[in-house]
């Protein structure tokens, strides 16, 4: 190789482009390594384990989120709606699975209603979702008024699932970033959903329904946060309202630490699932710092503005945009 | 003249207020509706507290969001009331201290905000992340009441009339002066109409925008001084409907989602129809569950209604 043209590949490689796109990888390899540091043992199949019991249905949840702010709308309400999915799976899905089956379609046709409402009246996402976060709320409440339920069998069965050589967790991760990566990536419908947010003027003249893309994604969001409910109450024994109440900011933190942008269609659902992981690694990371669990949330937002921080240094190494 | 006042946008969340007081004393056969007014009145009163800082951010024009509102009101009030320790003569000091946590948030968010060219709902939503830490880990969970003449004060009444909702009427009433008369308040407007424009006609954009994000902080931290003097002190949950009400108030209100066009009577509207909503739901005795559901069917209902022009971001 000739010296220019590695001069080249260097150039290439510390690209403001690439490193973007490497920055989450880098957090939360960083963020494991600092682990490993302070606890060699919980670097193990059985540390993995524990540590990312919790990712999958954070990640899943990340991903509904990357649906709605793919087409530039927030969802403030995927929390509740998780809780929602988590009553209805811990009563209705394992007394009368029909019902409960219903429940769950019934709640993503909500969803893409709620989709087509914010686009035909031209409302905005974080009041509408905020609203429909008590809608979730309160049906769960109805559903489930005290704690309890238990979850399906199989469901939790699905989810203490013991990998060979690979722990659950990660290859659940692998298969969730890699399903939304081909179909938000690689097909061509995917690429005029992220156009819808990207130019929606362009995509309209094209002849494409920004109607539909708002529908499809909203309906997208209302599946991925159905699997991020049927997850979580596979891994917890019993159900509550309020049980992923957190979920709404940790996804929007997922989503932006993946290096998704919040505006014009600019996401990236490997990261947005790396992020998630990210943010499940920081509690343990935290714990092993014995630092008090009072500080983890204010931990988990200072992670976000330092990788903000880096990335908007990148950002002003490359050329202006 | 009648005209002119039905083209205001405020009128229509006065009037919706005024309907679900009707239809709460339709219930009760009329009875203790000067009550619920007075008690509308005092938790409207914090709703427009809160409402007010939002609404001038909102009017910086679309993007522009301070989702720190809770976790401002929450370390301000447990910080003012653990250094006040239920001393009277402590009672300036903590409002000061909380007005300068305000002051300090509010900086930070800015920071933010320019520093690392993020959206500010990521920007304010990060910083609520550490500011509830800082909340949950210098307080504790411990709930200390606050001294008595502050409790004494958020609470008396003149006439049915809680005295703190007339000392933010006229604090509202004053904001609306600073809005729409003052060189800051129309750089606000002006802003929001048009970011490039404002620019070119040499408003220093950047430090409206600093002075609006200091405000919007420093009248949420006024608020949780005020509301744990009201409440019996402060608790780590007490932010928590501010998220909502902050936003729901303003955009009810007739404020401008897509900035530009700020707007003062409409919180108070916005603000009595909100606690009035939850009010007559109590009322009717439903089941938690109903509450919530017809809670948030409300809202997206009333939003629809007042129709948004164009989207927040």
């Amino acid at each position: 190789m000739s010296s220019r043209g590695g001069a080249r590949m260097v150039a290439t490689v510390f690209s403001p482009k690439v490193l973007r796109a490497a920055l989450p990888a880098l957090s939360l390899g960083l963020l494991l390594l600092a682990i490993w540091y302070l606890n060699p043992r919980a670097i193990s199949p059985l540390g993995f384990n524990l540590m990312f019991n919790l990712a999958v249905p954070i990640a899943l949840a990340t991903v509904a989120q990357m649906c709605v702010m793919t087409v530039n709308d927030l969802d403030l309400g995927i929390g509740a709606y998780v809780g929602f999915v988590v009553c209805v799976a811990a009563t209705w899905l394992n007394d009368t699975p029909l019902l409960g089956l219903a429940a769950l379609f019934g709640g993503i046709v909500i969803y893409m209603l709620v989709g087509a409402l914010i686009f035909i009246r031209d409302l905005p996402s974080i009041v509408v979702t905020l609203g429909m976060s008590f809608v979730w709320l309160g049906l769960s409440v109805l559903v489930l008024p005290t704690p309890g339920g238990k979850s399906p069998e199989w469901l939790s069965t699905l989810m203490k699932l013991k990998t060979p050589m690979i722990p659950f967790p990660i290859v659940a991760a692998v298969v969730i970033a890699l399903v939304a990566h081909v179909l938000l990536m690689r097909t061509s419908y995917g690429s005029i959903l992220r156009g819808s947010g990207g130019n929606p003027k362009a995509i309209e003249r094209a002849g494409w329904s920004l109607l539909r893309t708002k529908v499809v994604m909203f309906g997208a969001a209302g599946f991925f946060g159905m699997l991020a409910g049927l997850a979580l109450i596979g891994l917890t024994t019993s159900a509550q309202a309020n049980v992923a109440e957190r979920y709404t900011l940790l996804s929007i933190a997922g989503v932006i630490l993946g290096g998704g942008y919040f505006v014009g269609g600019r996401v990236s659902p490997v990261g947005a699932v790396i992020g998630a992981m990210t943010l499940t690694l920081s509690a343990p990371f935290l714990t092993f710092l014995k630092i008090p669990p009072d500080w983890q949330i204010g931990a988990q937002g200072a992670i976000l503005i330092v990788v903000l921080a880096l990335r908007a240094v990148i950002d002003r190494l490359g050329p202006q945009q | 003249m009648i005209r002119e006042l039905l083209r205001k946008p405020w009128l229509w969340s006065f009037v919706a207020a005024g309907l679900v007081w009707l239809a709460t004393m339709a219930f009760t056969g009329g009875h203790g509706g000067g009550q619920l007014i007075t008690a509308a009145l005092t938790f409207a009163t914090f709703f427009v507290i809160v409402g007010i800082g939002q609404m001038f951010v909102f009017t910086l024009g679309p993007g522009n969001v301070d989702l720190s509102i809770p976790a401002t009101m929450t370390l301000a009030g447990s910080v003012a009331m653990k250094l006040m320790d239920t001393q009277d003569s402590m009672i300036l000091i903590g409002l000061v201290v909380a007005l300068a946590i305000g002051v300090g948030v509010g900086i930070f968010n800015y920071i933010l905000i320019l520093g690392l060219r993020i959206p500010p709902i990521i920007a304010t939503l990060s910083s609520s992340f550490v500011i509830l830490s800082a909340a949950i880990a210098y307080g504790r969970g411990l709930r200390i009441k606050p001294p008595p003449l502050l409790a004494e004060f958020t609470t008396v009444q003149l006439f049915g009339i809680p005295v703190l909702a007339i000392c933010v009427m006229v604090l509202a009433a004053l904001m609306g002066v600073v809005l729409h008369r003052t060189v800051y308040g129309r750089s606000v407007t002006a802003i929001g109409q048009s970011f490039r424009a404002a620019g070119f006609a040499g408003i220093r954009v950047e430090r409206i925008r600093f002075l609006t994000y200091v405000l919007c902080a420093v009248l949420a931290a006024l608020c949780g001084y005020l509301f744990s003097g009201f409440s019996g002190g402060s608790s780590l949950s007490m932010g928590e409907q501010y998220l909502l009400a902050s936003i729901a108030v303003v955009v009810i209100g007739g404020t401008s989602v897509a900035g530009g066009n700020g707007n003062l009577p409409g919180l108070w509207g916005a603000a009595l129809f909100l606690f009035l909503v939850q009010s007559m739901l109590n009322t009717y005795q439903l089941s938690a569950g109903l509450r919530y559901l017809a809670t948030g069917l409300i809202i997206i209902a009333v939003i629809t209604a007042a129709g948004g022009q164009k989207t927040l971001r």
